[in-house]
């Protein structure tokens, strides 16, 4: 069998399996040997699904042999362990959970199993997505494959971690405030976090509601355009789901840079930008400029104020959608003598620091005396920044933007909440806004992988793949972690 | 900025949460921390502003009123931490 | 009443009333009553991790058909916002309620009490869903020292809340407002508000202040009471032990107390739960409603004649107020009688055979109108066959029996038990002659001025007739004769 099967794209295993070059069966054991070689050192699953996935393998054969299936059919894939597969533990990296089966799929989970996905496993997050490097997972840390010593971002860090070193051709992560953009950035992977309401958020475990969008993590951009084709589009169990059906992300891909005018926003280039990640940025927008597309400097006046808003408005929905981890129809029970008891007994023992200190803050905005102060003013301040894209997207089709201030920082770096939080500051406004926003790699700082990102209007992630797929043509970003040359 | 000892107490019980000494010195500072940046919220004049609770704009998203599964009761209560027959169970509440 | 002469009563009322809607109203579960525990839930109900809620379009309706019915304004935008506490019969430990922008506001009825008439305010109505249940293995909350049980068919159940303005003055008058309040929710298909099941329930608040005084005094608040009569027992308890604290110099505590049905009292609840700060923020998984004034429109519509206004027409169409107020005070009545009057011309006679004949056998025999094989249309021909002459009022009330026991029309029964009464002058002065014939004592007694002696010659022609003689008749023709 081909060894460098870990470095086939999503599209091109397609083929090899309905041309029946290859069998989901083996494509199958292959990965599961290379997690069993590589994730000892990364660590990026929290539960392996062996014996599912290869019956699912011998299903998909089965439909394939018939000559049918589509371009997912026997691919195998991962899922972020905050989205719920029936009756396969899901723990979003909590103790709270930890034995949690849900008896429901997500409806993203439905819609790729349909399509005849391989699911492997259950990734590492940090607990409940919150966080931005996979430090705050209940369990253990997930490792950066360019460097052991380095976090893989977050809180999708598992998802990124397995597809950059080949421990999955694709995973399916979430996005609240950078979550897949930022790891996807840190690993050298490409990561959407699509409009809001674009993929359906049944099943997806939730942190903040109004924030949270699942989206793929791929190797390459066509890749990344064909997952999400797979997973979007409107479900009647998400109130919030768009009544829009998907357009077709791939079919632009090849129309080049060629006329896109894109956007600088200048507010992004100011100190605590790392160099090396300025001149990602630069050389992207230079490269972009070569290939016909008009590149210009934007204003989004209220950037300085996202971080504040999304630390009140996230913290706040987050405190409330976990108050139902009670330990009264799942989750964690500590002995107690009253209920009372009983309740605060088994959060605390349940819940990690990171989670008790947004569900704390939460639970302060929104309380007596501060709702008008904090949470109201926040959710003011989201209209502005709503408005200041509009702005920028009546003059342009995209903006390019860092992915995140820095590369992938080591273990134990950012002790500090706040200077964590600041990490997420180009990625948090897109969330703030419902926005699509895509982030690939484009080459490497200090030997640790770099990303840029394209934010884009709602639903128009169709020319973000073309700008993102542009851009992935003239870079050729091919380096991978050391750790994938194993085979 | 560090937020008091009491109101740490106060938002810890609303929360259902027991924090240890330890983790109480901490919120207090680090809570005060990320209050004192998000007071520069503040500084702008927002009173003619509407605010922004869902980022996509949609109205009267409905069901109709039709019947559908329920689930086994069995299934229901199988991540039941306590349960008594077809009841999940309690500590008394007071 | 003791506190009365001194005080005055300060009362108003939240009612949480059932919706009658097919499901839930985030889920799809069924709302029937009566299930086996836990067998009416989902992952959405059980507030399971990742499950959201999706809006029971029919819950909203009869939210704005309630709106209506109560003389309220209903919201062009209206939305859902989390309450959140904690109580293990909540699944997500927040209940989706409406805070600021309820579905209806500003409304009003009308009560009649021995005080006079009286219009109640309705500040507000407001869709949210209901909890669970907790079955505690002791008496009450407080003496369940083992642990309690929770059955979640309920949870999600939707309600609405309707909110009055604190203008009752007296438990009278709470029991006019919720009688009639209760009734128009009925009419109006709003709520079939099976009491007996706790499909509405009531937390009432109390405060008293001194005869002439405007200001306020401090209020408590009683919550979770589920009938009428425990309503207006509250009221009085709570009244008289404010009273008393009063008359003693004592502040009253604001606090939530609870009815204790066994001991006849309310108790102070006072425990950690006491400190609620409910937290309230629009309910993200929730879009906001725009509700159309074509929306409205058309609820208006679909309302059904509601209570005061089918008083109205009965009272025109010439009844007691007394008879329309008993007919209108059962919506099983109302409807019965409104279906019997489209073949019966005759509407006093009609009500009168309906409210006091038919409900006097109905009682006799422990039934309900619902089940009784009587139909509307029968009733009407019995009516009209006593109208026309062709049975007296008493044999109808013979046949009304025979009908209630079989089912059969009245026509059938007359017909075959020859119940058809004799009108024949001719026949009938024939018999009188005979009568008079074999008894001329009683003719002189009565020629000598003895009334009395008539009725027993009336007796014997009918007893000649078997009684079918048509007695008016009979006594007619006797007069002449004599």
């Amino acid at each position: 069998m081909d060894m460098r099967l870990s470095e086939c794209s999503v599209a091109e295993l397609g083929r090899l399996l309905r041309e029946r070059e290859l069998s989901a069966a083996e494509l199958t054991e292959y990965y599961l040997e290379r997690i069993e070689r590589l994730d000892p050192a990364v660590r990026a699953y929290i539960s392996v699904l062996a014996d599912d996935a290869r019956s699912r393998a011998r299903g998909a054969d089965a439909t394939l042999s018939e000559g049918a299936g589509g371009p997912l059919t026997g691919v195998p894939a991962a899922l972020k362990d905050n989205i719920c597969l029936a009756g396969a533990v899901t723990t979003c990296a909590s103790r709270t959970l930890a034995d949690f089966r849900p008896p429901y799929s997500a409806t993203a989970a439905e819609k790729l199993l349909r399509a005849g996905a391989v699911v492997l496993g259950k990734l590492n997050m940090d607990e409940f997505a919150m966080g931005s490097s996979t430090e705050y997972s209940a369990f253990f840390p997930t490792h950066n494959p360019w460097d052991l010593a380095r976090v893989p971002g977050g809180s999708s860090g598992g998802a990124a971690a397995a597809v950059a070193v080949g421990m999955a051709p694709y995973a399916i992560g979430s996005d609240t405030g950078g979550s897949i953009r930022q790891p996807a950035s840190f690993c050298g992977v490409v990561g959407m976090k699509p409009t809001y309401g674009a993929v359906s958020r049944y099943g997806l475990v939730a942190f903040a509601s109004s924030l949270d969008q699942i989206g793929p993590l791929t190797r390459t951009v066509a890749d990344n355009a064909l997952v999400l084709a797979a997973i979007a589009g409107h479900d009647p169990k998400d109130s919030t789901s768009a009544p829009n059906e998907p357009g077709d992300y791939s079919a632009g891909l090849a129309e080049g840079a060629r006329g896109l005018k894109i956007g600088l926003p200048k507010e992004f280039f100011r100190a605590g930008l790392a160099s090396g990640v300025e001149k990602a940025v630069r050389d992207s927008a230079r490269r972009l400029e070569s290939l016909g597309a008009e590149i210009g400097e934007c204003s989004l006046p209220h950037m300085d104020y996202a971080i504040a808003a999304y630390y009140l408005i996230a913290p706040a929905e987050c405190s409330s959608n976990l108050a139902r981890y009670d330990g009264v129809r799942y989750g964690l029970r500590a002995p107690a003598a009253d209920m009372i008891d009983m309740f605060q007994a088994s959060r605390s023992a349940g819940f990690g620091p990171e989670v008790k200190r947004r569900v704390m803050l939460g639970t302060y905005a929104l309380s007596a005396g501060y709702y008008d102060a904090y949470y109201l003013q926040a959710q003011k301040l989201r209209t502005l920044i709503r408005q200041d894209y509009e702005r920028v997207f009546a003059a342009y089709d995209v903006i390019l933007s860092p992915t995140a201030p820095t590369a992938a920082y080591r273990f134990g770096e950012m002790s500090d909440p706040l200077s964590m939080y600041m990490g997420d500051i180009y990625t948090i406004p897109v969330n703030l806004a419902g926005l699509p926003a895509i982030s690939l790699p484009v080459g490497l700082t200090d030997g640790m992988p770099v990303g840029v990102q394209f934010i884009g209007r709602h639903f128009e992630e169709a020319l973000l793949y073309r700008a993102a797929f542009a851009l992935e043509q003239s870079v050729a970003f091919t380096a991978r972690p050391a750790l994938t040359e194993v085979d | 900025m560090s937020i008091s000892a009491a109101e740490v107490e106060r938002v810890a019980f609303l929360a259902r949460l027991h924090l240890t000494a330890a983790e109480k010195e901490d919120y207090a500072r680090q809570l005060g921390a990320v209050l004192s940046y998000a007071d520069r919220l503040r500084e702008l004049d927002l009173s003619a502003v509407e605010p922004t609770a869902h980022a996509t704009p949609l109205f009267n998203v409905l069901r109709e009123d039709a019947p559908g599964e329920s689930m086994e009761r069995e299934l229901a209560l199988a991540n039941a931490p306590e349960r008594a027959d077809g009841f999940f169970a309690v500590p008394r509440i007071v | 009443m003791a506190y009365g002469d001194r005080y005055e009563m300060v009362c108003g009322i939240e009612t949480h009333a059932e919706m009658a809607t097919k499901t839930k109203i985030f889920c799809a579960c069924s709302t029937e009553f009566g299930a086996a525990e836990n067998t009416h839930v989902c992952p959405v109900c059980l507030g399971l991790p990742g499950t959201l809620p999706v809006l029971n379009r029919e819950a909203v309706n009869l939210a704005i058909k309630a709106g209506l019915a109560l003389n309220c304004e209903i919201a062009s935008t209206s939305k859902f916002d989390r309450k959140n506490y904690y109580y293990p019969d909540l699944p997500k430990n927040y209940q989706t309620s409406q805070y600021d922008l309820p579905i209806a506001k500003n409304g009003w009825l009308e009560i009649t009490t021995d005080a006079g008439g009286k219009r109640v305010g309705i500040t507000r109505a407001h869709m949210e869903e209901d909890a669970g249940k907790l079955v505690h293995s002791g008496e009450t909350i407080t003496t369940s020292s083992a642990g309690s049980s929770v059955d979640y068919n309920r949870a999600g159940v939707p309600l609405l809340e309707i909110v009055s303005e604190p203008d009752l003055r007296s438990p009278e008058e709470a029991l006019a407002y919720l009688t009639s309040l209760v009734r128009i929710l009925d009419y109006a298909g709003v709520s079939d508000c099976k009491l007996e099941q706790g499909s509405v329930r009531f937390d009432v608040n109390l405060s008293l202040r001194p005869k002439g005084r405007a200001e306020l005094g401090t209020r408590t608040e009683m919550k979770n009471l589920n009938s009428l009569s425990a309503v207006r027992r509250c009221l009085e308890y709570e009244a008289e032990r404010q009273a008393g604290v009063l008359d003693g110099g004592g502040q009253i505590i604001q606090e939530t107390r609870t009815w204790d049905e066994g001991r006849e009292m309310t108790l102070s609840l006072r425990s950690k739960e006491e400190a609620h700060d409910y937290r309230y923020f629009p309910e993200p998984d929730l879009m906001p409603l725009r509700i159309s004034p074509a929306w409205v429109e058309s609820m208006r519509r679909a309302l059904p004649e509601l209570p005061e206004a089918r008083r109205e027409r009965l009272i025109g169409l010439g009844l007691s107020a007394y008879d329309a107020g008993v007919i209108i005070a059962d919506k099983d009545l109302a409807l019965y009688f409104d279906e019997a009057l489209k073949t019966c011309p005759d509407v006093k006679t009609l009500a009168n055979w309906l409210t006091s004949e038919l409900y006097g056998l109905l009682n006799a025999r422990g039934e309900s109108l619902a089940a009784c094989q009587i139909r509307p249309a029968a009733l009407a021909a019995l009516v009209n066959l006593i109208k026309q002459g062709a049975i007296s009022g008493k044999m109808g009330k013979t046949v009304l029996e025979m009908m209630a026991d079989t089912g059969r029309d009245p026509e059938d029964i007359v017909r075959a038990e020859k119940m058809t009464q004799i009108s024949d002058a001719a026949e009938l002065s024939a018999l009188v002659d005979e009568v008079l014939a074999n008894n001329p004592k009683s003719a002189d007694d009565y020629r000598g001025g003895k009334e009395q002696a008539l009725g027993f010659l009336v007796g014997q022609v009918m007893r000649l007739t078997r009684g079918q003689a048509n007695p008016a008749l009979v006594n007619r023709i006797l007069k002449e004769k004599l």
